[in-house]
């Protein structure tokens, strides 16, 4: 497979840190993405009025839809961590969509990013839970049957570990196939625009995989909410 | 030591390919009845569309991402197992 093309990792070796770039392209592109996110945010803000124009009614159609659909899952009083979970979506959105535009390397088709938002997201659960209950957390992993407790607890907790293990890499897989599965046809059949179906279902499942991620955090965060059984 | 090296990646090459073809089929079992179930409520229901559709969908995607647990084991069997650095010598050669 030939060595992709990409921008700012050629920006970069020009500024002379080639190497850093080369090894670490993920890094390169999600400060990207940040910045991206960060200026479009920054517009987005700019000049709020009471009669809405349109940049403004897009994103409040966005933010309201993803606030009234996790308020549909985790009831009112789980307003607070919103912030938080909307920009892991719109973050893990931003970096999957920008993978389907040429010279760019979408930072979720590395190990490092995703687990990285599975960690965030898996910690911020037992942060909650501990919030909303103190020490009686622990009866979360306990189970019903006080006498059962020893064989409960063990598997409770390697299923809050396969959590972050099954949202890194559901996330990694599907954008690191996505890639992988580019790259051959393009190796195989790039002149006859052989990719372009697969870029289509990209953007399919770019938005979906965020969606998953923004869902499956949310039903955690129910479950470290509610009282235990 | 080279011939093993190489009988190592043939196996691995092998169960990578059988690997992945396995969890294709299973997911696609699991994907279709999901999807049978699905079309079945639409089709009593016109109405509740909307919500069975989504419902739907993050079932899929759910279903789906055994089957990338089981592609990624199998890219591990190719690109990543520890004797990588052996076969690429052999292979550079």
């Amino acid at each position: 497979m030939e060595h992709p093309y990409m921008f700012f990792v050629k920006l970069f070796e020009l500024l002379g840190m080639g190497d850093f770039a080369h090894h670490y392209p993920h890094v390169i592109y999600s400060w990207v993405i940040m910045i991206f996110l960060i200026v479009v945010a920054g517009l987005a803000v700019k000049g709020i009025s009471m009669i809405p124009t349109k940049g403004q009614n897009f994103w409040e159609i966005v933010i309201d839809g993803m606030e009234e659909f996790m308020v549909d899952l985790t009831g009112d009083e789980g307003r607070w961590f919103f912030p938080l979970i909307a920009t892991v979506f719109l973050y893990i959105a931003a970096c999957n969509l920008s993978g389907l535009l040429p010279g760019f390397f979408p930072p979720t088709a590395s190990l490092n990013t995703t687990a990285s938002c599975a960690l965030v997201v898996v910690i911020f659960t037992h942060i909650i839970g501990i919030k909303y209950h103190g020490a009686a957390y622990i009866k979360h992993f306990l189970g019903p049957i006080w006498w059962m407790v020893p064989i409960i607890f063990p598997i409770e907790i390697i299923g809050h570990l396969a959590r972050i293990m099954s949202l890194s890499f559901r996330l990694f897989g599907n954008m690191m196939g996505h890639e992988l599965v580019l790259g051959i046809l393009f190796m195989l059949a790039g002149a006859f625009f052989a990719p372009l179906p697969i870029m289509a279902m990209g953007v399919f499942v770019a938005l979906v995989q965020a969606f998953v991620f923004f869902l499956l955090s949310i039903m955690y965060f129910t479950g470290a909410m509610e009282h235990a059984h | 030591m080279e011939a093993q090296a190489l009988q190592f990646f043939i196996a691995c090459a092998t169960a990578a390919g059988f690997g992945i073809a396995i969890a294709a089929f299973g997911c696609g079992i699991g994907q279709g009845l999901g999807l049978k179930s699905a079309v079945e409520g639409i089709a009593r229901n016109p109405e509740s569309s909307g919500k069975v559709t989504v419902t739907l969908l993050i079932g899929l995607a759910l279903i789906e991402s055994l089957c990338i647990y089981a592609l990624v084991v199998s890219l591990i069997l190719i690109f990543a197992h520890p004797q990588a650095a052996a076969i690429s010598g052999l292979f550079a050669k």
